[in-house]
């Protein structure tokens, strides 16, 4: 047997002084690269609020824009984020997730697989202006879809999928195999052990994967453009209960002109106002009351609690048209006078403090998932 | 961990994911954009089209609803003149603005889809070349604003001297209007004599603000935009008085109104003649020629005359369809002759 | 279920395929009346002036640098916060600080392009003198900046994936901690950096406003990071949202622009696709 050489393996190994010290130093090297981050995001904040803090008010929140700087707000614009991102999430968030979840879990190894994989690969990279393209070619003129709100959160959907996709592929593949098998083991089919034992632990992954892409799709401005966002919108898609309201009733073309003249509709009118009809004659309606009145005619009256109550309703809003906040904020810094650009600023804020609710929202809920976690 | 939460979330995603299948088919099936809002709902006019004309428009519809108390909704968009015109000819919306007149390949469009319209030049904006207040230059002719700018300058003019030894020994930077946009096909038919005929290697910006904020920190900076910008900075910024013969002529509401300022142009509205037979859209479009020239100061634009209003007032109530400019980019153009021209495309007159 | 899945993962294949058709058919259209040879070889790009060249050079060159400069900052950083918020950082500052640097992915890029040309390039031009006011290293750095929470938080999360029992071995022959981070945890987790990587790469690429603003977008074959350039997107969207009419070729340019810009992507993926099958550990 050869010689082996006996060693103290109580003694300190070799050059562990400096590995000691760097193990140290890193610290200070994480910190300082964490610091440059959370210091461009506390200059922009600060920068932003020095233009803008002065215009966060509840005029600003509850105003539509205005060509007056002084009098613009973002009223139809943060209602039009919100309800394009509610739309958003509705559809990337279990289309990515389940595509992840297959990709991951139930993919065969063949072609399609690897198709689908090569596919979600360079979407990521696809940049969201080609998105925008996309959307204006197959949603607004292919399927005469409109420029909605539908449209919208759909384009963004689609924009954020990869990045959902990518995130669940990632925490799904960072669960032990261990549990799969041990759930399998006992009996579990594939799903019950994907629903019950792999999906819980995947979630705080999933989590950070939606929140980032729903943060870039909030701000994102140039698809939406594309797609047909407006800037000037004085109206909000849902209604409150004694907003006026006006609409042509029976069947009229394009331009509003009865297509058979001889049609009357009852037109019942719970809080009273006005029909006007084709001829010209005006028709006062007291509240309760029901006229007969011919196709074409213009009523107008105020809106019922019900009348608000349905246009909450998703597959109302979803057909209107919208703006949202980036829009606005794009138009107000290409404007000439200073103080649309202080208007931009404050929006800024307001999508920022967006993000920052999302995330916290992000936060308890990873914070609670993670604290499940042991292995 | 929790079946529970998940349990909780996995149908509603399900929930979530039918529900907006359901309303994609839906919309699907349904009318198509054009038809929208045609037999109930709030009456709507979509305006879309030049972000250089949506200031005018913007004030226009903000005005024009708060007299209505809301019972009419105006929408403005700003995707170009370009992807305007495309939404217009299809339809989609009820008024175009164009910051130069409707071209050829869409006349052609809008011939197609049966979609006559009112062409009503809405108000002047004057073209403004800026330098920095440090530069000892006050007025330039149409002439050197050509040598500075003709596609044989490039690389060749660097220093405002090369230009005309007259001129200050400096560096040349050079910073003009995106060469998408309406406002470099201007310039450059103004000034060089051809649209789009430039030297390259200058600094285009999409952002007029950005073109303020190089012309303002570059002493040998020289720029173009619109009068509004020129307006908001003057005290970063000095416009040139611009020579085309009649001696230099400063930029300012008087010399643009009363066309003596060479690089002024018009900006457009176009009316879809068959909709403004609706008589929510033909109340905004009157509201909008009878308000324009109280309305294009506020947003820094000059008014056109007063009989001008008059006579578009009177097309628009007539639906009196075509265009005075066949097509192309017209630079000098008189209002008064313009009014006189005949109209190209006015198609058949549409039903009453 | 299997179904279900499949219908939600065939999604992204119908996805491509719809971006590919509409970028391709009227890539077609200009490529009939531009050369292919020309699109690929000529290094000016004025297909908005008279004298109009088709080379798609100047446009790539200008992507490639600010996405380098940006990836040169985001790399780094991101990287190396991710492994400290990971690794060193207690849980309660984890979890404070990771969702706010996910801000920065939040702010709007209007925002950053001003950032970039009124905060960044003053502050870049005391630095070097003669820099331009417009240029791409500026427009790159913030660009960077605005990508660390995509490789950060990402890479963090992939960090945080790797078992215990690794570090627990690696603790147990006498690593220390930085040791551990870096040769046992990072390489299980690498296929999750990458992925994070070209992520944020992705996004650099396909940035538009920060370079429209602060970038210059004058066309040129760009050398160096100090140059004024312009990116294929910053084009795209200058032509989408321009007074172009639509369908001439000037705006059929936009088209063979995105394929380009697709086809790179592409080419991106493929290398980071064969990056991530080699260094992907098992465990």
């Amino acid at each position: 047997m050869a010689n082996v050489e006996a060693r103290d393996l109580t003694a300190r190994p070799p050059g562990l002084r400096r590995r000691r010290f760097l193990d140290a130093s890193f610290l200070v090297w994480g910190a300082v690269a964490t610091l440059v981050g959370l210091g461009t995001l506390a200059a922009l904040v600060l920068g932003l609020w020095a233009d803008g803090g002065s215009r966060l008010n509840a005029q600003f929140f509850f105003s539509f824009p205005s060509s007056n700087p002084a009098m613009a707000g973002i009223l139809s614009s943060w209602v039009g984020s919100l309800l394009v991102i509610l739309t958003t999430a509705a559809i990337a968030i279990p289309l990515g997730a389940l595509a992840g979840i297959y990709l991951e879990e139930y993919a065969p190894k063949n072609r399609v697989t690897s198709a689908i994989e090569i596919a979600v690969n360079n979407l990521a990279g696809v940049p969201s202006i080609l998105y925008g393209l996309l959307a204006l070619g197959l949603f607004v003129q292919a399927l005469a879809m409109g420029q909605t709100i539908l449209v919208a959160g759909l384009t963004l959907a689609l924009l954020i999928l990869p990045v959902i996709i990518v995130a669940t592929r990632e925490a799904v593949r960072g669960v032990p195999h261990d549990i799969r098998q041990a759930a399998l083991a006992l009996g579990a089919t594939k799903w019950r052990t994907t629903q019950d034992h792999v999906l819980p632990y995947a979630l705080p992954g999933m989590v950070t994967g939606v929140i980032i892409g729903l943060s870039r799709a909030i701000g994102e401005t140039a698809p939406l453009i594309l797609v047909g966002g407006l800037t000037f919108v004085a109206f909000l898609p849902v209604h409150a209960p004694g907003e006026p309201l006006s609409y042509t009733v029976g069947r009229v073309d394009e331009y509003g002109a009865a297509i058979d003249p001889d049609e009357m509709v009852a037109v019942h009118l719970a809080r009273g106002g006005a029909v006007h009809t084709p001829e010209g004659a005006e028709l006062a309606v007291a509240p309760g009351a029901t006229v007969e009145a011919p196709a074409g005619s213009l009523v107008e009256t105020t809106a019922t609690f019900a009348d608000a109550a349905q246009s909450w309703a998703p597959w109302h809003w979803l057909g209107e048209a919208f703006t949202v906040m980036p829009i606005q904020m794009f138009n107000w810094t290409s404007r000439p006078e200073e103080a649309f650009r202080d208007a931009a600023a404050a929006a800024g804020l307001v999508l920022l403090a967006i993000t920052l609710l999302m995330n916290g929202v992000a936060i308890w809920l990873r914070a609670r998932l993670r604290r499940k976690i042991r292995w | 961990m929790d079946k529970m939460v998940l349990k909780r979330v996995a149908p509603a995603f399900a929930a979530a994911l039918a529900l907006a299948f359901a309303a994609g088919g839906l919309s699907a099936c349904g009318p198509g954009g054009g038809q929208k809002a045609k037999s109930s709902g709030v009456q709507t006019v979509r305006v879309d089209g030049s972000s250089t004309v949506f200031p005018l428009s913007e004030a226009a519809a903000e005005q024009f609803m708060a007299e209505n108390s809301g019972r009419v909704r105006v929408t403005v968009g700003e995707s170009g003149t370009g992807g305007g015109f495309a939404k217009f000819c299809r339809g989609e919306t009820e008024v175009q603005d164009a910051s130069r007149p409707i071209l050829e390949t869409e006349m052609a469009t809008c011939r197609a889809a049966d979609i006559p319209y009112v062409e009503i030049p809405i108000a002047f904006d004057g073209l403004t070349v800026v330098v920095h207040p440090s530069n000892p230059l006050n007025s330039v002719t149409i002439a050197q604003l050509k040598r500075v700018w003709e596609p044989q300058a490039e690389g060749q003019i660097m220093n405002w001297r090369q230009a005309n030894p007259a001129w200050p020994n400096m560096p040349l930077q050079l910073f003009g209007a995106g060469t998408a946009s309406g406002t470099f096909d201007f310039f450059t038919e103004a000034v060089v004599g051809t649209a789009k005929s430039s030297r390259t290697d200058f600094t285009p910006t999409e952002d007029d603000n950005v073109t303020v904020q190089g012309v303002a920190t570059n002493p040998g900076a020289m720029g173009f935009f619109g009068i509004a910008y020129y307006e908001q900075n003057k005290q970063r910024l000095k416009a040139l008085a611009i020579d085309a013969g009649a001696g230099p002529i400063a930029p300012n509401a008087d010399t643009v109104a009363a066309g003596t300022y060479p690089l002024a142009r018009p900006m457009f509205l176009y009316a879809n003649a068959n909709a403004l037979r609706r008589p929510a859209v033909q109340q905004f479009v009157q509201f909008y020629v009878a308000n324009a020239a109280r309305i294009a100061p506020q947003v820094g634009y000059i008014p056109l005359p007063a009989s001008a209003y008059e006579t578009y007032a009177a097309r628009v109530r007539d639906r009196t369809a075509g265009t005075a400019f066949g097509g192309h980019q017209d630079v000098g153009a008189n209002i008064a002759e313009v009014l006189a021209r005949p109209l190209a495309e006015a198609g058949a007159p549409p039903a009453p | 279920m299997e179904g279900v899945l499949f219908l939600a993962a065939a999604v992204a294949i119908a996805v491509l395929v719809g971006i590919v058709y509409v970028v391709l058919s009227e890539s077609v259209k200009f490529f009939a009346a531009v050369p292919i040879g020309d699109f690929l070889t000529d290094t000016r790009w004025t297909p908005l002036f008279e004298d109009a060249h088709y080379g798609i050079a100047p446009l790539l060159s200008g992507t490639f640098m600010s996405t380098l400069v940006a990836l040169a900052v985001a790399v780094p950083l991101g990287l190396l916060t991710a492994i400290y918020l990971s690794e060193f950082a207690d849980a309660r500052s984890r979890e404070t600080i990771k969702p706010t640097l996910e801000l920065l992915a939040g702010v709007p890029t209007v925002v950053y392009g001003y950032f970039a040309l009124l905060m960044v390039t003053p502050l870049l031009q005391r630095l070097i003198p003669g820099l331009p006011g417009f240029n791409l290293l500026s427009a790159g750095i913030v660009m960077g900046l605005m990508i660390i929470p995509y490789i950060a938080s990402l890479s963090e999360d992939a960090l945080r994936a790797v078992p215990n029992n690794l570090r627990d071995g690696s603790y147990a022959m006498g690593a220390t901690k930085l040791e551990t981070a870096f040769r046992v945890v990072l390489p299980a987790a690498v296929s999750g950096v990458v992925g994070a990587v070209v992520l944020g790469m992705s996004r650099a690429v396909g940035e538009t406003m920060i370079v429209v603003i602060a970038g210059g977008q004058q066309p040129q074959i760009v050398t160096s990071p100090t140059q004024q350039g312009a990116t294929v997107t910053a084009f795209i969207a200058q032509v989408a949202l321009g007074d172009l009419p639509f369908g001439t070729l000037e705006y059929q340019s936009i088209f063979a622009a995105g394929l380009a810009l697709l086809l790179l992507t592409l080419v991106f993926n493929l290398v980071a696709f064969a990056l991530h099958r080699r260094y992907r550990e098992a465990y």
